[in-house]
Order: C-alpha cells, then sequence, then structure tokens
C-alpha cells in the first residue's frame, strides 16, 4: 500500500495514472451535470414562491460548494507541501487556485442573476457574499502569487504559505449564515434535523453537486499534468513523452 | 532577548538616518484623505458618514508603502541570512522587525488618524473610537504586511502584489474597525467589535511571526 502510493507520488507514474483517471472523472462528471440539469431544469417541479427561477441552484450551489472544497482541498496540500515537502502536493496547490476562483466566479455571477429578481439587487454587503467576494480575492492572490516567481518550487511554496493564512476565512464563509443576520438564506441541505428541500428537487441538486466535483477534479488533474510537464521539462521522462519540447 | 533589542534598535537607527523615507506615509496619508474631502460636495453630510472608511483605508493604503521596505533591504545586502541563521528563533527576530516598523509607519498614522477624522466633521466620541480602532487593528496590519512582504521578498517587482495579498486579509479588521466607530456614533457601546480587534491581534501575533519566517527561508532557499 504505501509503496505504491510513493511510487504514485513521483511525477513519471502521477502523470501517467492522472493520464489515464482524467478522461474517466470528466465523462462521470458531465454525465452526472447533465442527469442532474435535466432532473433540475425539466422534472422538477416549480418553487411555490420563486417559480422558475430557483432552478438557478443547480448551477449555484454545486458551484459555491467547490469554491469551499476546493479551498479546502488546496489548505490541506499547501500543509502537506510545507511539512513533507512532496512536489506533487506543490502541484495541487498551483493547480486547483485557477479552477477555485472560476468556481468561486461562477458561485458568484450566478447569486447576482438570482439576487437580482428575488431580493431587487444584484449585489447586497452582507456576511455571506462579501466572504465569498474575499474568498475569490485570495484565490486570485495564490494565482498572483505564483505567477510572479520565477522558480516554481519558491512560487508553490509561497502559494502554500498563502493559502494556509487564507484558510481562516472558509469557515468564515460556511457560517457566515449562521453567525450574521445574513441576507443569504441559511443551510437547506446539510443541517440538523435533515434537508429542508423536497427529494425532486434535492436529488437533482446532489447529482449536479458530484458531477461538478468529478468535473473539478478532473480540471485539477489535467493542470497538475500541465504543471508537471513545465517543471519537469528538462527531465528525462518528458523529453521522451515530448520531444518537440526537447528539442 | 539582546539580539531582539538589537534588531529593534537597528532598525529604529536606520531610519533616523533616513527621516524623509519614513515621512512619506504620513504625508501621502494627508494628501489622501484632502483629495476625499475636494473631490466630495463642500459640507457634503455623506462625508461624514463615510469618514470611518476613509480614515482606514487611507491608513491602509499609506502602511502599505513602505512594507515592502521591512524584508528587501535586509535581503539585498545579507542581513537576511544572518538573521535566519542566528541563535534566536527567527520568528521572534522577524517580529521585532516588525513591531520596529510598526513604530515607525504606523504610529504617526494612528497618531494622525483621530485628526483626519475630525476634520472631516466626526464628532468627538468617533475621533476617540476611531483611535482606538487603528491603535489595535494597524499591529494587524503590520504583521499581515510583514508576512506578505515576506511571501515577495525574492520576487523582484512586488509592487501591486502585496496589496493584492494584504487587502483580502484585512478585510475583518477593516469591519469590526467601522463597526466599532458608527456604533459610537449611534450612541451604542462599541466595546464588542474593539474585542474583536484586539482577537484578531493575538490570532495575527501568535501566528503571522512563524508563517513569516517561514515565508523568508523559503525565499533564500
Amino acid at each position: 500500500m504505501w509503496l505504491w502510493f510513493h511510487r504514485l507520488a513521483s511525477p513519471p507514474s502521477f502523470y501517467r495514472f492522472a493520464g489515464i483517471l482524467a478522461p474517466w472523472l470528466l465523462a462521470i462528471g458531465l454525465t452526472a451535470i447533465a442527469a442532474g440539469f435535466y432532473g433540475g431544469l425539466v422534472l422538477a417541479p416549480a418553487d411555490y414562491q420563486q417559480g422558475d427561477a430557483f432552478r438557478i441552484i443547480y448551477v449555484h450551489v454545486p458551484a459555491a460548494w467547490l469554491s469551499l472544497l476546493g479551498y479546502s482541498a488546496m489548505a490541506v496540500a499547501a500543509f502537506v507541501a510545507l511539512v513533507w515537502r512532496i512536489k506533487l502536493a506543490e502541484a495541487v496547490v498551483v493547480a486547483s487556485a485557477p479552477a477555485g476562483a472560476s468556481f468561486t466566479a461562477l458561485a458568484l455571477a450566478t447569486g447576482m442573476l438570482w439576487g437580482k429578481p428575488m431580493w431587487g439587487a444584484y449585489w447586497v454587503w452582507d456576511a455571506r457574499l462579501t466572504s465569498e467576494l474575499v474568498l475569490l480575492f485570495l484565490y486570485l492572490g495564490v494565482v498572483a502569487l505564483n505567477s510572479a516567481f520565477s522558480d516554481p518550487r519558491a512560487g508553490a511554496r509561497a502559494c502554500a504559505l498563502l493559502a494556509l493564512v487564507g484558510a481562516v476565512n472558509v469557515p468564515i464563509v460556511h457560517y457566515s449564515v449562521v453567525w450574521w443576520n445574513s441576507l443569504h438564506q441559511g443551510a437547506t441541505v446539510f443541517k440538523p434535523g435533515g434537508p429542508s428541500i423536497s427529494p425532486g428537487m434535492l436529488w437533482p441538486l446532489l447529482t449536479a453537486a458530484f458531477g461538478f466535483t468529478m468535473f473539478y477534479a478532473a480540471v485539477v488533474l489535467r493542470r497538475m499534468q500541465n504543471e508537471l510537464l513545465i517543471r519537469e521539462r528538462n527531465s528525462l521522462w518528458v523529453r521522451e513523452l515530448v520531444p518537440v519540447v526537447a528539442a | 532577548m539582546r539580539a531582539l533589542a538589537a534588531v529593534f534598535a537597528r532598525e529604529l537607527r536606520l531610519a533616523l538616518r533616513r527621516p524623509a523615507e519614513w515621512a512619506q506615509a504620513p504625508v501621502f496619508y494627508g494628501v489622501v484623505v484632502v483629495l476625499f474631502a475636494l473631490a466630495a460636495a463642500p459640507r457634503d453630510p455623506a462625508l461624514v458618514a463615510l469618514a470611518p472608511s476613509v480614515v482606514w483605508v487611507g491608513a491602509l493604503l499609506a502602511a502599505l508603502l513602505g512594507i515592502e521596505r521591512v524584508f528587501r533591504g535586509d535581503l539585498e545586502d545579507g542581513n537576511l541570512e544572518q538573521l535566519l541563521l542566528a541563535p534566536t528563533p527567527a520568528p521572534l527576530l522577524v517580529a521585532s522587525k516588525i513591531a520596529a516598523h510598526w513604530l515607525l509607519t504606523a504610529l504617526p498614522l494612528v497618531a494622525i488618524g483621530p485628526l483626519v477624522g475630525a476634520a472631516l466633521g466626526l464628532p468627538a466620541n468617533g475621533c476617540k473610537l476611531l483611535f482606538f480602532t487603528l491603535l489595535l487593528g494597524t499591529p494587524t496590519l503590520m504583521l499581515i504586511g510583514g508576512f506578505a512582504g515576506a511571501l515577495t521578498v525574492g520576487v523582484p517587482r512586488a509592487g501591486l502584489l502585496l496589496p493584492i495579498l494584504v487587502l483580502p486579509l484585512m478585510t475583518p479588521v477593516a469591519i469590526f474597525a467601522g463597526g466599532a466607530v458608527r456604533a459610537a456614533l449611534q450612541g451604542l457601546p462599541a466595546a464588542a467589535p474593539l474585542y474583536f480587534l484586539a482577537a484578531l491581534l493575538l490570532l495575527a501575533a501568535t501566528l503571522l511571526p512563524w508563517v513569516a519566517a517561514a515565508a523568508l527561508r523559503n525565499a533564500l532557499e
């Protein structure tokens, strides 16, 4: 088990492993997203208060979950990268930031589109929205910091430190609707006493969230592959793999 | 302990020999606030309402101006390596440097802040609260800024990168500082946001010197 794990952590074998895994994750993810969207946009009944406008949750909620999940995964990888100095964990940090930033931006954009007809405003400065916006800035800070370094290892480790410090924001985003009076609604799915959403609306949401997560994982794996290729461009396995680069 | 005092004293001595460099932050602060007041309509009531934000954001930007200098000069003349090689724990030395930097750049801003608030039309109790929020908030800012400065010390042109890294982390401080002043203006007790500011400061002071020292090590590797 440990031998397999250590072997996987070496860049060439991880590159091959990711190359096999990513298409599967992508296919499963896209299928689940399609099923979730069909269930959510066609099968699920319209909301008794919001009509058809509620259907944006099938994009908004999975994207928002992933913005937090992505940051948490990035922070864990940052910890691993700093403590055990594993190159792959550094690649996870660097690869997660742009993907996570995209999902955060998607969550903010869909939330704003929904907020205009429902709240009467695209944007209000309350806790949930503001902390999610700060999350976006933290992601972008990691991206900017990484691009400022010419040495990828030093850059990734600096990013890992920043990601760890920024991780204090994740619980703030998650509990913002509990701690403060927010215009944003509280937790509907994961809360004590079970979800307060009808099953016909819930299963497409969970399916879409699962699909988004698989899609996210596939994107991060692909980005990690690219990162490894760039970092190890002078090593033998990359030259064998991509002869053009070496030439 | 002697090493900490020596680092602290060295920072102050270096600053005393180049007074113009450290006078930049307060002057910048004054100019920013004057521009705010001039851009608004004369005797605009909105200016009073926005005064806490103007005072705080101005102080944030002014304090960020010099933050790059904290470690950059030491990296260039080789002092930084000696600091990290010293038997005294590096996080304590980093904290000592940041404390000296706070004394030089942020303390003048803390002193000016209430005056600026008064100039924008804040009543006396608002100015008093503004002083306390600045006193509790600027050390947090310096610690976060020092951490970001340590992260980017190896980057050739860190200019705009520093504010991008620092300002998102400063949002809680800005929120609680503004909340305290607003509470005071409405005659409500402002203790709770002040306690939050103090808690943030303690959190930053206990954790960030260690992370900053790790970032400096990373930059030197």
